[in-house]
């Protein structure tokens, strides 16, 4: 059990100190590649704008992971009681989830006035297909013999649906999220990627950006472990989540 | 208890399903109140489908059946068994036994001293809290049985509960079984691949014969209740089994 903890951290000491080790005795130039201290003391300096940067890049990516789950849901509802509707939507649905990003963020910027909704709409895009595939799944996977209980007991189309399609949907929506979760997060990035360093307020892709124009790369380093460090809490806060909410029951969460 | 209600009959009764399969063919059935009848055949004879027409989840596409699923609408008159326990894995055992008075409108509350009681009458009083994650195969039936008899029901209709039990498990659910029958007045359709349970349990055995579906014979096993382990290893017991035996050779 401790091991288990214990072997990621160690791995990861062992890979910035052997980091640390190249590219002192190699004696790299800092604009190439800086010493994991050099970045620590940069994310340290930069610390109150970086994490305004970073606060503003989290509102993206939680608002459009939000607006997915949101709509993810709704959509898998309505196809999940019509067939005929899912047909007819769910190409649309792949189209748009197999558009690159990058390639629609531009002309999404064009189209909508403001940056903040733009970037919103481009993590929404990313985000929102895992939830919508898994959570119609979901919906359709309930127990056969348990429909029929619920049809003998002649429960109404709300009993049916909060008792046994929401629990039975539970798993699949959690997987889903856990995916999303990470995407919604990328979404956001490129997002600010392509609107570039323009704005008033900026989130942490804009901080790369600029950083690199500038060829401060040290202060590339810090906001990209920034986002890599937030990446992993999102990872593990849903992990939490699916851990609360499964972990007695669902095959996946029990030891 | 309640008192028993109407006998439920099958009327010349034909189940085909889309595609031209015929389940079911000139079926003619009738089960008297409080009685316990079972019902054998080769796999694929339709069995299961006397039970789900008699519980109103499917119709027949010719004849008539009577019964309380089918005629009273609204009411939690009959219960169905099915050979998996099917409970609800994110619910603990409270939780799915109340399931069937909850859709009824009743609350926690006013479920809980019921519900318990029948859970420790079942053999689960310490179970309550548990998930069925945590219990085993035959504990999990349990619970699934207290779920059918939690509403009282006037006919409990079962698909091969035990066939995924070990064999002592099994015996000991099949006394159970009927010591849960007796103390109610219930009408029971058991269906079974075995010739052994079927004869240890019920009044009556009906024989199916292969597809389509049809009554083959009946066998009266007139042996009293209460049935014990000395019935199981009587000679009369063993006879029965191969009159059922003999006619399910026909089948």
């Amino acid at each position: 059990m401790m091991s288990r903890r214990l072997l990621p951290v160690l791995t990861l000491g062992l890979l910035v100190l052997g980091w640390e080790a190249l590219v002192r005795l190699a004696e790299i130039p800092h604009y190439i590649l800086p010493a994991p201290t050099l970045v620590a003391q940069t994310l340290w300096a930069n610390l109150p704008s970086l994490l305004a940067s970073w606060w503003f890049t989290m509102k993206i990516t939680f608002g459009g992971l939000a607006l997915a789950v949101l709509g993810g849901v709704a959509i898998a509802a309505v196809f999940a009681l019509s067939r005929r509707l899912e047909a007819a939507l769910f190409p649309l649905a792949v189209l748009l989830q197999v558009t690159p990003i990058v390639a629609i963020a531009p002309l999404i910027l064009i189209y909508v006035e403001s940056t903040t909704a733009a970037l919103l709409l481009c993590a929404w895009v990313v985000a929102f297909f895992p939830i919508l595939s898994n959570t119609v799944v979901g919906l359709r996977a309930a127990d056969p013999n348990l429909r029929d209980l619920f049809r003998l007991y002649r429960a109404t189309p709300w009993q049916r649906l909060r008792l046994l399609l929401v629990p039975s949907a539970l798993p699949y929506f959690i997987a889903g999220l856990k995916i999303s979760g990470g995407l919604s997060l990328i979404g956001a990035v490129t997002a600010e990627m392509v609107a570039g360093v323009a704005g008033r307020e900026t989130g942490l892709a804009s901080r790369i950006l600029e950083a690199s124009f500038r060829s401060e790369t040290p202060k590339m380093f810090a906001a990209l472990v920034l986002l890599m460090f937030t990446g992993v809490l999102v990872f593990w806060g849903f992990n939490a989540l699916s851990r609360a909410l499964l972990g007695r029951w669902h095959a996946s969460e029990r030891p | 208890m309640g008192e028993p209600g109407g006998h439920i009959t099958l009327e010349g009764v034909e189940k085909r399903f889309p595609g031209g399969l015929v389940a079911l063919q000139g079926v003619d059935l009738r089960i008297e109140p409080g009685e316990f009848v079972s019902i054998v055949g080769p796999s694929g004879c339709g069995k299961s489908t006397i039970l789900r027409l008699v519980a109103g989840l499917d119709t027949p596409s010719r004849g008539r059946v009577d019964a309380p699923a089918v005629t009273d609408s609204g009411s939690a008159a009959t219960a169905y068994v099915f050979q998996e326990p099917t409970l609800m894995p994110w619910a603990s055992v409270f939780d799915n036994v109340w399931l069937p008075l909850r859709l009824t409108g009743q609350s926690r509350a006013a479920a809980l001293g019921p519900v318990n009681e029948l859970l420790t009458s079942i053999g689960l009083g310490q179970f309550a809290g548990a998930f069925p994650a945590e219990l085993s195969g035959g504990m999990r039936m349990r619970a699934s049985i207290a779920r059918a008899l939690v509403t009282r029901p006037r006919l409990l209709l079962m698909d091969e509960p035990f066939a995924a039990l070990d064999e002592i498990t099994r015996s000991r659910l099949n006394a159970d079984l009927l010591a849960w029958w007796q103390a109610r007045s219930l009408s029971v359709m058991f269906v079974t691949h075995s010739v052994y349970e079927a004869v240890f349990l019920s009044q009556r055995v009906l024989v199916m014969s292969a597809r389509p579906g049809r009554l083959l014979a009946e066998i009266r096993i007139e042996a009293p209740y209460p049935r014990t382990t000395a019935f199981r290893t009587s000679q009369v017991y063993q006879e029965y089994c191969q009159r059922v035996s003999a006619a399910l050779e026909g089948a």
